[in-house]
């Protein structure tokens, strides 16, 4: 068991951690160019899935950018998220196609079903609800996606046998 | 690296491969040689078009007719409102909404027995018992691509093929026999202003650059299309990226650039995928890198992904997203053109007006000019959604009406509803009403009318969309994304917000009406930058031409079209109730109850106005009162 422990140079014993390597990584492929806080945090966040601290403490002394800056960055941007995300995560589309084609309807009908609010994820972590901008599907208004999958001309009707495809 | 000959060489044996795709009128039994059309833009993609070409594939080779059809995966036909899209040339015949279940039959029909899948053929094309030219339809014939002309013609992904369309040909032209002025002259001629949404004349952009006597000069492409219900800058990346690469090398020879960036926003994972592919192309054929064409100039493109920030549309702000910073905006003066990316002079242009260029290039100025209105030359492509029948991307000449564009190409309002309004410009832009159908579609008009061009989103209204909540809808996404830094429009569209949110529960007052006209013009006039500056027209808008649906939410307390929660509440008719219990078994507050085979009733009190009783009822016995 030992033996597929790394030692870090302090001496003590760590995971390897893939993850953080990977970071690590895209930090080297982007260190040269101008600008490479935002390609780096776009790495972390298609790694992790959200922006850890600990990984943007490695990312602040990697590129030599203080926290302060990285979390103003960070928090500017709605596509970065500083929490974790639930399993599945819904994306209601808000923009204006869908709105006026009934997308609130489906975002309450989700809030409920999922007992869940907006941009929370369900204590089980299965979920996370969000609204989100246009995803430029208009033509199949309105729209959510879960994960990569797109379902489209939607009525909340539609919302529990949608749920019951991921239980 | 290629040269001139190397691309006209592409340009001949391509072109006979080409050439099939597109109508002859040839019997079908004649037919020696198809291809098969399939959309892959986002919205087919979404409806699972890659599945569709999977099983072409499959049933093209399991019948061994490979040699005979090719399967094409296109950028947008336009019409998404009938996606997944399936064209088969040389006939022309349109199937809509095609499902992977549906590809058996119609590779053994169509393209085995050359007998068209009748119950897939766009309705519209079908008359007298015979399937017409799909681009006599009314969606298509008004139309003129010059943005969208690769677009559904042929393979993004294919480099060749673009080639074999003119392309690169423009870039050639311009290597080999303009001068950096000539080409700033042609593009100035032509009329061509910012498709992006301010409208600057496109040809004094690239001349303020030009004139600066920098070493480091910047070309900027802006795809992070951010309006709500705009696609088209989306779809010239997924149908025709090369244009757009063409077009910034073109422009960046005019400035005197050697280094481009393309801002596009990272929610559109196709266009992104596509447009890398193909700057990797156009790297390995010479077409970008140290000496193009052979004529040592030195040109090329990185790709910069946006992060979700509607306010990085404006050119300042968009520049300090790719420095890393936060996005947002600085004053202006300095331009862009004098001080821009990295204090060096940059130009930044919108995707759609990109995907113009190579066409002024080779057809001319003139040519270009000769199409639109004295002020706004040329087409403008338009996303046509909302409560419209033919959903999609059109591409029409400017001059063009409303009336044309939501009742001819759009096929008008679905379901027998009544047309209310229609949004152009995005959170910008402004509501028009029935009496502005018949105006043309210009810079100058829409902006004139309170509204205007912006990117192109094009959101039609029908009787049951409320105004007020509208207006609101906007507000609260400005309000999201103001970048907070100046106080009118942090402070401004926060107050605006409330005063909204106040008027849609019920507790607005008439004085309200006056101090949001005020709040509009103050934070109109005092903004920063286009976002706030533009950030009150929906409601100046709303204000000025549906001023009745206010009243109606202040005085009566009561919301017309039945959107404004508080202010509308859910009855049982008794009449129509047939007691069935769907509605109080689905209802999640239990403010339904009843018997059996008699007629349910609500609680007023219990219910919290969600909606599902009217949703699940088959009998239409719920009703918003």
């Amino acid at each position: 068991m030992v033996l597929l422990q790394s030692v870090c140079c302090c001496g003590e014993t760590a995971e390897p951690d893939e993850k953080l390597e990977k970071v690590k990584a895209a930090i080297e492929q982007f260190k040269t160019i101008k600008g490479a806080l935002i390609p780096v945090l776009h790495e972390v966040q298609d790694i992790y899935g959200y922006l850890p601290e600990e990984v943007l403490k490695v990312v602040s002394t990697e590129l030599n950018i203080p926290m302060s800056e990285i979390y103003g960055v960070a928090s500017f941007y709605h596509f970065f998220s500083l929490t974790p995300k639930g399993e599945n995560v819904i994306r209601v589309c808000m923009g204006t196609a869908c709105y006026i084609k009934g997308a609130q309807g489906l975002l309450d009908r989700l809030s409920t079903e999922l007992k869940v609010a907006v941009q929370g994820t369900t204590e089980d972590n299965k979920f996370t609800l969000e609204a989100t901008r246009c995803l430029g599907a208009c033509g199949l208004a309105p729209v959510l996606t879960i994960g990569e999958k797109v379902y489209g001309r939607l009525t909340p009707n539609d919302i529990p046998k949608i749920l019951k495809e991921y239980n | 690296m290629k040269l001139l000959t190397d691309l006209e060489a592409i340009k001949t044996l391509t072109e006979a491969k080409l050439s099939n795709r597109q109508i002859t009128g040839v019997e079908a039994g004649a037919v020696g040689y198809r291809s098969v059309m399939v959309c892959g833009g986002t919205g087919c993609t979404s409806s699972d078009s890659n599945k569709i070409i999977a099983a072409l594939n499959k049933e093209v080779a399991n019948h061994g007719i490979e040699d005979k059809v090719e399967v094409v995966r296109t950028g947008c036909f336009g019409l998404c409102e009938l996606g997944p899209v399936v064209i088969v040339y040389p006939e022309g015949v349109f199937y809509s909404r095609v499902e992977v279940k549906d590809i058996p039959d119609l590779v053994e029909g169509h393209l085995l027995n050359n007998k068209p899948l009748e119950r897939l053929v766009y309705e519209k094309t079908k008359a007298d018992g015979k399937i017409n030219n799909f681009e006599d339809t009314d969606f298509f014939r008004k139309q003129n691509r010059i943005a969208l002309r690769n677009c559904g013609v042929i393979d993004p992904e294919v480099i060749d093929e673009y080639i074999s369309r003119d392309g690169y040909k423009a870039l050639g032209k311009v290597l080999m026999t303009m001068s950096r002025q000539q080409v700033i002259d042609t593009v100035k001629k032509s009329g061509l202003r910012g498709r992006g949404g301010g409208g600057f004349t496109t040809g004094m952009k690239w001349q303020f650059a030009a004139d600066q006597d920098k070493h480091q000069k910047y070309m900027i492409c802006n795809a992070d299309e951010g309006d709500p219900g705009a696609f088209m800058d989306r779809s010239i990346l997924e149908g025709d990226p090369h244009s757009v690469i063409e077009a910034m090398t073109i422009a960046g020879y005019a400035i005197g650039a050697d280094q481009g960036f393309v801002y596009v926003r990272a929610e559109y994972p196709i266009a992104v995928q596509r447009l890398m592919k193909a700057i990797k192309q156009a790297r390995e054929y010479g077409l970008l890198g140290d000496n193009i064409l052979g004529t040592g100039f030195k040109f090329d493109i990185d790709v910069r992904l946006g992060a979700g920030a509607f306010v990085c549309g404006e050119e300042t702000a968009l520049m300090n997203s790719i420095e890393g910073k936060r996005g947002m905006p600085n004053p202006k003066p300095p331009f862009p053109a004098v001080e821009g990316l990295w204090g060096q002079p940059s130009v930044i242009n919108n995707v759609e007006t990109f995907a113009n260029i190579s066409p002024i290039i080779l057809k001319g100025a003139d040519w270009y000019s000769s199409i639109g209105t004295e002020k706004s030359k040329g087409t403008k492509v338009f996303a046509l959604g909302g409560k419209v029948v033919n959903t999609g991307l059109v591409e029409v000449p400017m001059g063009i009406t409303l009336r044309e564009v939501i009742f001819e190409i759009g096929g008008g309002i679905p379901n027998g509803k009544k047309f209310k309004a229609i949004q152009t410009g995005g959170p910008s832009g402004g509501c028009l009403t029935e009496e502005h159908l018949d105006c043309t579609i210009d810079y100058d008009t829409l902006t004139s009318l309170g509204s205007m061009m912006g990117s192109g989103g094009m959101i039609v209204m029908d009787e049951d969309t409320c105004m007020v909540d509208v207006a609101r809808f906007y507000l609260d996404f400005t309000r999201d994304e103001s970048c907070g830094k100046c106080t009118p429009c942090r402070v401004g569209t926060k107050r605006l917000l409330e005063m909204l949110d106040k008027i849609t529960e019920g507790k607005g007052t008439i004085q309200d009406l006056d101090d949001m006209e005020r709040l509009s013009n103050t934070i109109k006039n005092a903004s920063l930058c286009a976002l706030g500056q533009t950030a009150p027209n929906p409601v100046l808008s709303t204000l000025k031409y549906f001023r009745e649906e206010y009243m109606a939410h202040i005085v009566d307390k009561k919301c017309p079209s039945g959107v404004c929660k508080s202010l509308i509440s859910y009855t049982i008719d008794p009449e129509l109730c047939r007691g069935c219990s769907l509605c109080a078994r689905k209802c999640p507050s239990d403010a339904i109850s009843g018997k059996v085979k008699e007629p349910y009733v609500i609680d007023t009190v219990a219910c919290i106005k969600c909606g599902v009783c009217f949703d699940v009822c088959k009998f239409n016995a719920v009703a918003i009162v």
